[in-house]
């Protein structure tokens, strides 16, 4: 784990980090994957990955509509909204 | 009247002794009078409650009971309530105003509950002392300078305090019995999927489940009988049929084969392991053989859980994009720097660190190591559960290798603050049910015991833990809260 990293996992998590705090999140990082580099102690080859813990399947249902559109309720939380729609800043110039 | 058992208050309430109006206001004057020393509540929801307990309480003087009708109760910060803030304790949600119920606080207002206010906790439920709330640290009831524990740490200090008689929690790797543990008090986490996720704020889907705090076994029962059930809104909910859990935790008790984990007993407190001991014995008392097991895999749980958690949360929180709702930043000029500068300054450290970590263990390269080989660790400590439960009924330990830690102590060590929760996040892993009851005191600070049962074995745990509950008295110490006004 390098400063190069760090920046280019923010940069894929959309997230910023203060030049101050780069070393530091660099250094949790490290002892982060070290604990999880535990996990090679053991061989597991011959193991399946477990993704689910009941193995449950995914359920389908009938493809109708169930629920009413609350999209004015909704945007009640957006911090821009107009007339329906999202405000954002200019995205094609 | 907080000596009182739910089911006893349900008696007095249904005997019209009390109403659901003087309990309400009883509780919030009790939040008012000791909650700004121990900051377990974010918002309180004082009109709310007493507008609902009014209704309930002409409700019951028509005959009409229903089986928790005028119970307060506090609700963690991570369910959406209608109209009502939701914030899951960060920056980026404190204006958010959820447009809906989740289904666990739906189930239990129609059960008759009264909802008395919304409770603090680690910022999207990641942490295990409640000091990454944007809201502020939540103080351990039994000593001020101590963590609650998390991340349903004000959930678990107001019902250790008094605050609330009940609350619910969630439990992504022992957030609910870790706090229940450090404060005194019973916490269950359930079977993933006995209690529906809609509505619940999601930090990572396979491991997260909903449950419950209150101050014995039975209580935990009969609120789980009501929290419980498949959701058509959540199809990871289970429709395993839900049984009276309060009458089956009640039934004849007539012994068990219970199994300790001998990794449970490794780097655990000397003190703590004494009183574990000494819990042991009053088992034995009442016909339980002990046989010591081995869960071999369970020390790789925090570090499989390091993975599993970070990447679904990674996933997860990419929702919040200052677009739809949520913090959005003042200052921003196209719309990747909407993303980046809202998220940035919508999440804390904590936060941010989980998601940089699960981001890594998700990108090209990098999966098959971590998150694939996280969840054969996965299927490895499941199938040692499940050959231990071809042995043994239930399988106990210590909650936590020690007693509540002090405010700032692992604040700046993440890996110190992950290891307190080693004893707790297998049975996330695994997906079984746990419960956390008070054992025993080290010096004036609680301790608990944890019962884990196979899938869908919540009443033989609840059995087991009711049983204990009549042969100790650790379950009905309280701190003394004149000490801190």
């Amino acid at each position: 784990m390098d400063k190069e990293t760090v920046s280019k996992i923010a940069n894929l998590a959309n997230i910023e980090l203060d030049d101050s705090k780069v070393n530091e999140v660099v250094n949790n990082l490290e002892k982060i994957l070290k604990l999880v580099d535990e996990m090679n102690s053991v061989d597991t080859s011959n193991l399946n990955p477990m993704s689910h813990p009941l193995n449950l399947k995914q359920e389908l249902r009938d493809d109708i509509v169930l629920e009413p559109n609350q999209r004015e309720l909704f945007q009640e939380n957006s911090p821009n909204s107009h007339d329906g729609y999202y405000i954002v800043p200019k995205i094609i110039d | 009247m907080e000596n009182k058992t739910l089911t006893e208050l349900t008696v007095e309430l249904k005997s019209k002794k009390i109403s659901s109006s003087e309990l309400t206001k009883y509780y919030l004057e009790k939040i008012k009078k000791y909650d700004p020393r121990l900051n377990s509540f974010i918002t309180l929801t004082e009109e709310f409650a007493l507008k609902k307990a009014s209704q309930i309480d002409t409700e019951i003087s028509k005959g009409n009971f229903k089986p928790l009708s005028g119970i307060p109760i506090a609700q963690k910060d991570i369910f959406c309530t209608k109209g009502v803030r939701t914030t899951c304790g960060s920056k980026m949600l404190s204006n958010f105003i959820s447009p809906y119920d989740a289904t666990v606080i739906r189930k239990l207002n129609e059960a008759g509950t009264v909802m008395i206010g919304k409770t603090n906790m680690d910022e999207f439920a990641m942490g295990s002392s409640n000091e990454t709330s944007y809201f502020g640290t939540v103080k351990n009831p039994w000593d001020l300078e101590r963590v609650p524990g998390g991340s349903s740490g004000g959930s678990a200090a107001c019902v250790s305090a008094g605050l609330a008689p009940c609350a619910t929690g969630t439990d992504t790797g022992g957030s609910i019995r870790q706090p229940a543990s450090l404060t005194g008090i019973c916490g269950l986490k359930p079977t993933y999927g006995r209690v529906s996720r809609y509505g619940m704020i999601a930090f990572a889907s396979s491991l997260d489940q909903a449950g419950v705090f209150a101050k014995t076994a039975e209580d935990c029962a009969l609120l789980l009988t009501h929290m419980s059930g498949y959701d058509e809104q959540d199809s990871t909910s289970s429709r395993e049929s839900v049984p009276n859990y309060l009458q089956e935790c009640k039934a004849e008790f007539k012994g068990m084969k219970i199994g300790i984990p001998k990794e449970f007993l490794e780097g655990l407190d000397h003190d703590v392991h004494l009183i574990f001991d000494e819990a042991v014995k009053q088992l034995e008392k009442v016909n339980c053989k002990i046989v010591e097991i081995s869960l071999k895999s369970s020390k790789l749980g925090v570090s499989a859980y390091q993975v599993v958690a970070p990447a679904e949360c990674s996933s997860n929180l990419s929702r919040y994009d200052g677009v739809r709702f949520g913090h959005r930043t003042k200052d921003a000029e196209n719309i990747i720097e909407l993303y980046k500068k809202s998220r940035s300054e919508g999440f804390g450290d904590e936060v941010k660190r989980r998601i940089l970590v699960g981001t890594y263990a998700l990108s090209a390269g990098y999966y098959d190591a971590y998150y694939i080989k996280a969840q054969k660790i996965r299927s490895l400590i499941s199938r040692e559960f499940k050959e231990a439960f071809d042995k043994v009924d239930l399988i106990i330990g210590p909650t936590t290798p020690d007693v509540a830690f002090k405010l700032g102590e692992k604040l700046n060590d993440p890996i110190a603050m992950y290891l307190s929760d080693i004893f707790t996040v297998s049975t996330n892993l695994a997906g079984l049910p746990a419960i956390s009851i008070p054992m025993g005191m080290k010096k004036n600070l609680p301790t608990g015991l944890q019962i884990i049962g196979g899938h869908f074995q919540e009443s033989k745990l609840l059995s087991l833990a009711h049983e204990f509950q009549k042969m100790t008295d650790w379950h009905l110490q309280k701190p003394d809260n004149q000490k801190w006004i």
